[in-house]
């Protein structure tokens, strides 16, 4: 099984993709994820923050993740 | 109540603060947010705005209601740009009308305040020699 992660902005550049399927092999909390996402990809180290939202809301480090829900990578935002 | 939309096209301010007649109003704040022609000095040729979108609309939401719990807004619009807008070009308007203008300048305020911290929408400077995504790096 895998989880999709949607990414935006400069996370979609440091990844390269739009959408990354993520192993799901075990149960996994969005701070568990956070930490494999910075050892793939160092480069997330140097934004200024880097947020999970999960099924359009942000997610607090102990949120489980399920296959089938709507993850999103939320780099440092910059609207208006 | 609210009327909250991301737009690939120009915005006209004068939809917003249309939606924003009510007769219980008694001022209405509009908030124009445009493209300015340099950042610290270097020169700006246009700005890209990505979005999430169904989560930046349900967010901006969430700050309509906040506006309206807090400050009595009667009607919220945020309309906010998507894509290439250039020098001069409007990127976000907000307008809130109330009972009383002081509420409407608050509301107003929070509103823009917290939708540049909250709101899954992302702006590239694009110059002459390279772009850059704005507050990503400290």
């Amino acid at each position: 099984m895998s989880l999709s992660i949607l990414t935006f902005g400069i996370a979609k550049d440091i990844t390269g993709s739009a959408v990354l399927e993520w192993p799901y092999d075990k149960p996994l909390t969005v701070g568990e994820l956070q930490v494999q996402l910075l050892e793939r990809y160092p480069a997330f180290r140097t934004l200024a923050s880097l947020r999970l939202a999960v099924n359009k809301s942000y997610a607090g480090p102990d949120t489980p993740l399920y296959p089938g829900d709507e993850i999103a990578l939320i780099p440092p935002v910059a609207g208006g | 109540m609210f009327d909250i939309q991301l737009s690939e096209l120009p915005l006209n301010p004068d939809i917003c603060t249309s939606f924003c007649e009510d007769a219980a109003a008694g001022g209405t704040v509009v908030f124009i947010g445009t493209v300015r022609n340099q950042t610290a000095g270097k020169a700006v040729l246009y700005l890209d705005f990505e979005a999430y979108a169904p989560m930046a609309v349900s967010e901006m939401t969430r700050l309509a209601e906040e506006a309206h719990q807090r400050w009595g807004a009667l009607k919220v619009s945020i309309h906010h740009r998507t894509g290439r807008v250039d020098i001069n070009g409007i990127a976000v308007v907000i307008a809130v009308a109330t009972p009383h203008r002081q509420a409407a300048f608050e509301a107003c305020q929070f509103i823009i305040d917290t939708l540049k911290q909250t709101v899954p929408i992302w702006k590239k400077e694009v110059f002459e020699d390279g772009e850059v995504w704005v507050a990503a790096h400290p």
